[in-house]
Parts: C-alpha cells; structure tokens; sequence
C-alpha cells in the first residue's frame, strides 16, 4: 500500500513541473506582459521641457499676398474646417497690411502670439487658460466655462469660440461647444517629438520658407540664429508681453 | 446514463432561468469583449470604479505637462475598447462605453470633445 501514493506522487511531480515550464515560456521575463507586445503603446513621453521657448519667426518679406497655405495646413491639422461664418474658428488670420503715407504693404498671417506674459492668463477666472511650461500658451477646456473675458483681453484677436457642437474631432485635437480655443503651436506633434508645426511644414513645402518654428533658447536652432541676424519685431512690442512669435519685414 | 441525462435537464432548466432574468426592469449593459489579446492596465474591479479618478489625473498631467502616451490615457481606452461594428465606444448605444453609463444613469461628456472612434488620423 505504501508504494503506491509515492508512485502516484511522482507523476504528479512530473506533471507539476512540466506545468512549470510551460507558464515560465509564457511569461517570458520578469516585468513584460503581453498587453506592452499587444498594445505597442506609444511610450510615455517627458513632457513640457522648462528649458524650452517655442517660437515661430515669420518673414513678411516672403508671405505672399493672398497665399493661404498656412491656414488651410492649420485647418487640415486642427480638424477646424473652412470657415463659412464669421464666428467659426480661426486659429490663424491672415491680414493685409498697408502702410497710409508710402503705400507699402504687407501680408501677414497672425495667431496666438505665445506670450511670456499672456494676458488671457491673467484674467482668466477658472485658470483654464494657462502657459506651459515651454511657452506654449494653451486652453484647459476641461475647465474653460466659455465666458469669454480672454479674448477680450487678448491685443492680438487670437482666440475663437466655438458656438456650435462639433463631431469628429481629430484624435489629437479634443475640440468643443461652450470653449475658448486658438493656436496650441501643435502642441501633439511637439509632445510626440516633432520639431515642426503644420503650418510652417506647409509654407516650407510649397517653397515660401516664410514661417521658421523652432526653440528659442537654443542658440543652435535655426530661429535663435536667424532672430540674432536679422531685424525683428514682436507685435505690439510696447504692451511689454513678449510674445513668442516675431515678424521681420513689418 | 441516467444520472448524464438528469444532468443535462438539470443544465437545460438553469439556463431558461437565466434567460427569463433580464425580464427586469433596466436589462444589463451587454459588455463587448476588448481586443482579443490586450490586457487592461488594472484588474476589472479597479477599472470598474476607478476609471474616472485615472481619466481625470492622466487629462490634467497631460493637457498641463505635456505628458503623453501613459497608461491611462482615454486614446488608450478607445484603442482597445471601440466595437467592432462601429469602431467607437460611444457611438451606438451597445457600444462599450454608453451600455453601461446608460444602465448607471451617468452623463459622460468626454466625446462631446474627444474623438471616441479608433485613430484614424495617426
């Protein structure tokens, strides 16, 4: 009777171990489960860098009246839409400009100015609309109550409200009804690791090269060199807001 | 034999009395099973309740420090959870999101702004 359960025990052994070997091939290694292989999630990126001043340096020089290539890329990008009425969004506009005694002109696409001293952010109630902390102006929309005081505040008309609900939305690009929005610097390409926007990526593609995104406080990037070398103006550089966008040839 | 037929009766009953259930007032939210092959960041009773506390701590990291691509990230939901008819969790009333938000009476905005459709667009 005795040799029997030991038998018994032994297949049993056997089994467990054979068991044993299957579960540590599924497992792999420690630490990786199958949802990272089945997922092939994006991996988590740093965030906002401190040390980075985002800003866009445009040419008027080489804007050519009428091209609206930058706007038509932000519209495609954002999921904005052609704008049929006066109160849709517009995240970029482009003005003319003409100066009265000589008859000089100008053209001059015009957007959120990614201020240092933004003052939508100084007014704004809920703290919604915010500057990160690479500069990139934004709005919270998760507590943006639509009231509206920011783009009253802002010198440079750069905010629009959105007064209809929207449907397909761009992933990337949660917009709607009831929010304050402008120009995010496109700010998910910048967060993915591009270094562009998509409206100088479409003034450069069709050869205008009038738009220059970059970092500011890298004295390497090209918009550090090119603001060292040639003349700038920031618009309405006497409200002291530092706005990180510049123009040259205005 | 006798005991294999008494059984299967005995299965056969069960099942028509869990069939005549959902004859209740608020049918259960049918769930749709996610992607074959995924495995949720938490176990079901967390996801279950606390999924908006995720939601909300992974929106103000991410819309205020630019952090993106972590595990609780709505895009990271909808990636795995879209219904295979409509590819969205919020589109059709079965769909994974609404069927039980439905059954609980609460109001989800999230898609009044967020795409709720698989990523067409990168």
């Amino acid at each position: 009777m005795s040799g029997e359960p030991k038998a018994v025990d032994g297949g049993r052994r056997a089994w467990l171990g054979v068991a044993a070997a299957g579960l540590a091939g599924v497992m792999l290694a420690p630490g990786v489960r199958l949802i990272e292989i089945a997922r092939a999630a994006p991996a988590r990126t740093g965030g906002a860098d401190p040390a980075v001043r985002w800003g866009m340096l445009i040419d008027t020089t080489k804007c050519a009246p009428g091209c609206e290539d930058c706007v038509t890329a932000c519209q495609t990008e954002n999921g904005l839409g052609t704008p049929t009425r006066p109160t849709d969004a517009r995240w970029i506009r482009k003005i003319e400009i003409k100066e009265i005694k000589t008859g000089r002109q100008a053209s001059v696409p015009v957007m959120c100015q990614h201020c240092a001293e933004p003052p939508c952010v100084d007014v704004c109630p809920t703290g919604a609309s915010f500057k990160r902390a690479d500069g990139i102006v934004l709005v919270d929309r998760h507590s943006c109550i639509g009231c509206r005081y920011c783009m009253m505040a802002c010198p440079y008309k750069a905010r629009s409200f959105v007064h209809e609900p929207l449907t397909d939305q761009h992933p990337d690009v949660p917009r709607g009804k009831g929010c304050v929005e402008s120009c995010t610097l496109c700010v998910h390409r910048l967060d993915r690791g591009e270094k562009t926007t998509a409206c100088a990526e479409a003034c450069a593609k069709a050869g205008h090269g009038a738009i220059v995104f970059g970092d500011l406080n890298d004295p390497g990037s090209e918009i550090a060199r090119r603001v060292r070398e040639i003349q700038t103006t920031q618009l309405r550089a006497d409200l002291k807001l530092d706005p990180g966008v510049r123009y040259h040839g205005i | 034999m006798w005991r294999l037929l008494a059984a299967v009766l005995l299965v056969l009953v069960g099942n028509a009395a869990v069939a005549a259930e959902p004859a209740g007032r608020t049918p259960k939210p049918a769930i749709e099973p996610a992607k074959a092959l995924t495995q949720c960041i938490a176990p079901t009773e967390v996801m279950r309740r606390d999924h908006p506390k995720m939601l909300k701590h992974q929106r103000d990291e991410t819309v205020h420090g630019g952090i993106r691509g972590a595990a609780a990230s709505l895009k990271g939901c909808i990636d795995c959870h879209a219904g295979a008819a409509t590819h969205s969790v919020a589109k059709a009333p079965g769909d994974f999101c609404v069927s039980c938000h439905a059954y609980a009476a609460v109001k989800i905005d999230c898609f009044e702004c967020h795409a709720s459709t698989k990523g067409t667009q990168r």
